[in-house]
């Protein structure tokens, strides 16, 4: 049966379960809801619960772990003679697989009768010119061990799916009775189900968790995969980033730090002040109705895509750059892709990011704050400088590292904007890269993914989480110093 | 009660009109439609205590923030009438507000000490009005206002620690000192004690009198009896109206109109 089917079922049994639970419990009670321990949907909602949470749970689970068993016994079964020169154990699985597939789409198809699927042999069939009509395209034509084990594929396949929707529909009627029996009046159903909400929450929160945690951890073994090809001194303190994929690249990460920190910075000091300076406008000056319309329009430079910027980059920005300090003008910049370029547009991007949060927080000063120093005789730009902005500076400190966070981690406007030279150069006007926009270089080539050259995407990412972590863990404690004192 | 005896006000503008210090001629304060303030005509005197009373809402402490423009602030708030600081008109458009309020200081119902030291919060008024020439000046000025202010002894110690760590009844004390820091004319008071212990009510009211050896005090106050304790002068609002002003012991003891007795005895507010 379709795992859409199964899932199906489950629900109308749910939805059966509500309405069976809540009258059930009712009638316990004689009808009068008052004398039940809980409202009435509470003991609907336990009952289905009970049907639909366990079923799932052994239903993602069967789905996950089938394909795995059913492969590894397979596997086992493929003579070590089946296996191609210059092949390997998991590239022919991959062919079986796909063969199995193609079987299954063929019947489906109305290619093959479903009672002779079984009996066909490559002897007396071209079953490479049957899937291909099929829509399943194979590298090769069909060996007899890899048809066996396709077949044998097939056949556990199926038994395991049978099993699968037996026991998981059992198990749903399991609950549901489960949960029916017990609608009582005395039963605590609104304790049940506030549990299982419970365990609901903690189950979104720790998937984010352990999300994270899978991705640190993958970048964590290639980048020890990486160190073991590569010695690790070179690649933290070498000085010239030029891999070639033939062999005897040198991959020192300081041009492309440096790269990073030159277009953050230059990035910084045009967002903080501008986006600043906005916030205290828009909180402290502009009218309520300026507010409302120009704190929206500001707001939008955040959801400009990030390409958007790159080409603003590229075609507008660079070539304005390049008129006042290329070769007609002061002659420091030699093409229109460069660090300024780059760094001013990023500056952009990260104007709303200072100001929507600065904005938030001053208005969060207290109107206490306003008042003690407006009546001592300050004037507004007085209160503001020597009151407002002291006490909202915690959190100003957080929008800022919050801003260096994405500027580092930014890629499409330096992929764009700044070139692709990895150097170390301290004049704003020539070509430089970053970490992120070598990460994609180095992945997007053809490269072999054991290779030094392509798994140093790994620990470049890993260096870039590192820092970005650190400037996360120094804003949270200059926040939580900063506010100790103030409040 | 007898109607005729009624113009306590005129009477009290006649016996002393040398000695006033703000003079208030049909004020009409108005928030956007609602009219919150109405036909209001007082006379606060120099080195005097004068104590507003009245059940909430009745406009007291918005009447209080029109005496230093602090109202300029809310914008639906609209100011009629006339509020004259030593004869000079303070809604005139040659006054700047800012000057205004470095003559009529305020302190808040809620301590509102800035996340400073304590040196600076005195020091921030002086500062930006430019009262010390140098360092040992501004120190003189921060010691003095600190002593005035009551609160010295305890501080004295840790001028540099902030100004937020204080206890409620010590951060209204420091904000007092700032207050009286910049060398105020008129100092105005919006219920200071209603967040404080009775230990700390009782110092804030020892300094309250002190004060009026030198300024021109007033005060809003849910408690009548603070009123009758620190007071001179006492004026009863009720509804946006100024029901009666007049000396507090006459108002406590003999009030001429209905509403002020049934409030003062207990029986509206």
């Amino acid at each position: 049966m379709p795992v859409l089917w199964i899932v199906l079922i489950i629900l109308a049994l749910a939805v059966v379960g509500y309405i069976m639970g809540r009258q059930r419990a009712l009638a316990s009670a004689g009808g009068d809801s008052r004398k039940l321990h809980s409202l009435p949907s509470y003991y609907g909602s336990s009952v289905a619960i009970f049907t639909v949470v366990f079923s799932l749970l052994v239903l993602v689970c069967w789905l996950i772990i089938q394909p795995i068993v059913i492969n590894n016994s397979v596997a086992s079964t493929i003579p070590d003679t089946a296996i191609p020169e210059a092949s390997s154990l998991g590239l022919v699985m991959s062919d079986v697989r796909r063969v199995a597939n193609g079987l299954d789409l063929a019947v489906a198809g109305g290619a093959i009768p479903a009672n002779e699927v079984s009996e066909i042999s490559t002897e007396d069939t071209d079953l490479r010119g049957l899937l291909a009509s099929v829509g399943v395209a194979l590298g090769s034509d069909v060996s007899e061990p890899v048809l066996d084990a396709a077949q044998s594929y097939r056949n556990l396949s199926k038994t395991g799916n049978i099993l699968m929707t037996v026991v998981v529909l059992a198990i749903a009627v399991g609950g549901f009775i489960f949960a029916f029996l017990r609608s009582h009046k005395d039963f605590r159903a609104r304790n049940v189900v506030e549990t299982s909400i419970r365990y609901l929450l903690i189950l979104a929160a720790s998937i984010a968790i352990l999300t994270t945690i899978g991705i640190v951890l993958s970048l964590i073994f290639n980048t020890i995969d990486f160190f073991t090809l590569y010695p690790a001194s070179d690649f933290f303190f070498g000085t010239t980033w030029s891999p070639s994929f033939g062999g005897g690249s040198q991959l020192g990460i300081i041009p492309l730090l440096w790269g990073t920190m030159y277009i953050s910075i230059i990035a910084l000091a045009v967002a903080v002040p501008i986006g600043l300076f906005a916030a205290v406008y828009l909180s402290e000056y502009a009218s309520p109705k300026m507010r409302s319309f120009a704190k929206p329009l500001i707001e939008v430079l955040a959801g400009i895509p990030t390409i958007v910027y790159g080409l603003f980059a590229l075609l507008t920005v660079g070539p304005l750059l390049l008129q006042v300090f290329g070769p007609n003008g002061t002659g420091w910049m030699g093409a229109a892709s460069s660090v300024m370029t780059a760094g001013l547009v990023m500056g952009i991007m990260l104007i709303p990011f200072v100001s929507s949060l600065s904005d938030d927080i001053i208005n969060a000063v207290p109107q206490a704050m306003r008042d003690g120093a407006l009546g001592l005789g300050a004037t507004k730009s007085e209160t503001v400088k020597q009151v407002v902005l002291p006490a909202a500076l915690p959190g100003i400190v957080g929008a800022i590292l919050l801003a260096a966070s994405r500027a580092i981690g930014e890629t499409m406007i330096v992929v764009l904007g700044a070139g692709a030279a990895a150097r170390l150069s301290l004049n704003p006007f020539e070509a430089m890269t970053t970490v992120t926009a070598k990460i994609v270089s180095q992945l997007t080539g053809d490269a072999d993914f054991s290779s030094p050259e392509a798994l140093v995407a790994f620990s470049l990412g890993m260096t870039l989480f590192v820092i970005t972590l650190a400037l996360n863990v120094l804003a949270l404690y200059i926040v939580r110093k900063y506010r100790e004192q103030y409040e | 009660m007898n109607m005729t005896e009624m113009p306590t006000t005129a009477q009290n503008v006649k016996n002393m009109p040398q000695n006033t210090k703000i003079s208030a001629r049909d004020v009409q304060v108005y928030y956007g439609e609602n009219h919150a303030i109405k036909d209001v005509n007082v006379e606060i005197e120099d080195r005097t205590v004068t104590a507003f009373i009245g059940p909430s809402g009745c406009g007291k402490s918005t009447f209080l923030r029109c005496l230093n423009r602090m109202n300029d602030t809310i914008d639906v708030c609209r100011v009629e009438g006339t509020i004259a600081l030593d004869g000079e008109d303070i809604y005139d458009k040659k006054v700047d507000p800012v000057q205004l309020r470095a003559k009529v200081g305020m302190v808040f119902q809620k301590p509102n000490p800035f996340p400073k030291s304590i040196y600076d919060n005195i020091a921030y008024g002086p500062r930006i009005h430019g009262l010390a020439k140098n360092k040992a000046e501004l120190d003189e000025i921060v010691e003095k206002s600190l002593r005035r202010g009551a609160i010295w002894d305890e501080v004295k110690d840790r001028l540099q620690a902030p100004g937020t760590g204080l206890s409620g009844g010590q951060q209204q004390r420091l904000c007092i000192a700032r207050a009286v820091a910049t060398e105020p004319e008129v100092l105005l008071m919006d219920e200071p004690c209603s967040a404080l212990d009775p230990i700390a009510t009782d110092q804030v009211e020892d300094l309250i009198d002190e004060l009026r050896n030198q300024y021109s005090v007033v005060i809003v106050t849910h408690s009548m009896q603070q009123a009758a304790r620190v007071s001179q002068k006492t004026a009863f609002f009720h509804l946006g109206n100024l029901v009666e002003y007049g000396e507090t012991d006459q108002i406590f003891t003999n009030p001429k109109d209905p509403r002020t007795e049934s409030y003062i005895s207990g029986r509206i507010g």
